[in-house]
């Protein structure tokens, strides 16, 4: 019951901050310098939510080496994605990779 | 070339997601499995798949129920989360503010990273786009759909095969977030801003509640804003195109 009232919570916060500036529309107004500020925010983001899961999958310290599978696929898919500039390539040698080197580890 | 109708722009917009959808499925299903771990039902799990509907928070959401967190704290942890979307929001704004509250609230709903990324590029080469929100919709759609499916495969895998989530389907996440931001990673402040943040997330990762992660974000904006000065013969940032 509790975790059911926590989770429409959550949805009621996640609702509200991704609808609430598309329905006040032009009762807000942005300032040259806060859309150049905004123009920075999804490659921080993303950047940020994935570069410990790249260099520290466990959690604890730094993996910079090749039993790392995480590191050695997210290199490959930065090199298929600058070449390429195509995503589905990217995405799907990454995970092939991924899974690939893992299995490679384990033998 | 703009599609040239509702149906055609929808149709396009689900099918320029597909990359998005193949890297969101993995993603989806470990979250169906991890759910099974966090002491909640399966029909908890498929609840917040459909009323929340933002991947990274509910990863967290059942990271902090399994350790027994407080409500509140989750929902904080769920605001600073979700808060990048505001911000997306106001980066597509402009070409939604025309439209009806019922079709801003959808869309609104159905923001995600991934719809986002589809999104900025989309109004980028048509700014002008009639049926712009059709393709939006589609984009919106193919990911909610896309999140339910994988949300119930991972439900019941995770209750049949519970050592799955030590696979590592997370990865998914990394190698779609690395086919976004690669290709804007072009121009100096862009890439200063991504290392910076990347770098500061990781130096920070242990702090509670996801402090970490917003420093880095405020952080790499700040350094981009502070080396785009150097450059503002620049024709234009690709958000000035839209009219004020």
């Amino acid at each position: 019951m509790n975790i059911t009232l926590t989770i429409i919570g959550m949805a009621v916060i996640t609702v509200f901050i991704k609808a609430v500036i598309f329905i006040l529309g032009d009762r807000v107004a942005f300032s040259t310098l806060l859309k150049k500020a905004l123009s920075f925010v999804p490659v921080t983001v993303l950047t940020a939510i994935i570069t410990p899961m790249i260099l520290s999958p466990h959690g604890k310290g730094m993996e910079l080496n090749w039993h790392n599978p995480q590191l050695v696929a997210s290199l490959t898919a930065v090199i298929v994605c600058v070449t390429t500039r195509r995503q589905l390539p990217t995405i799907i040698i990454g995970l092939l990779v991924f899974f690939g080197w893992q299995f490679l580890l384990k033998q | 070339m703009p599609h040239p109708s509702p149906l055609s722009s929808f149709i396009a917009g689900a099918r320029d997601t597909l990359p998005m959808l193949i890297g969101a499925a993995p993603f989806g299903m470990i979250f169906g499995t991890l759910v099974a771990t966090a002491q909640m039902h399966a029909w908890q799990g498929q609840l917040m798949s459909l009323s929340v509907f933002a991947g990274s928070s509910q990863f967290i959401a059942v990271g902090l129920i399994a350790s027994h967190t407080g409500m509140l704290v989750i929902w904080l942890a769920t605001f600073i989360v979700n808060l990048r979307h505001m911000l997306y929001a106001a980066t597509l704004m402009p070409h939604v503010r025309h439209l009806s509250q019922r079709w801003r609230w959808l869309l609104g709903f159905l923001l995600t990273d991934e719809t986002f990324a589809v999104m900025d590029r989309y109004y980028r080469y048509h700014p002008h786009a009639q049926y712009g929100h059709w393709y939006f919709l589609g984009s919106g759609l193919a990911m909610y759909g896309n999140w339910q499916c994988w949300t119930l495969i991972g439900l019941l895998f995770g209750a049949i095969f519970p050592q799955l989530q030590t696979l590592g389907l997370d990865f998914a996440m990394v190698a779609t977030f690395i086919a976004i931001v690669v290709p804007q990673l072009i121009r100096l402040p862009h890439i200063a801003a991504a290392a910076t943040a990347g770098g500061v997330a990781y130096l920070l990762q242990d702090l509670p509640y996801k402090l970490g992660l917003l420093a880095a974000i405020t952080l790499g904006v700040a350094v981009g804003l502070l080396l785009s000065p150097l450059r503002t013969s620049d024709k234009t940032t690709k958000i000035n195109t839209e009219q004020t």
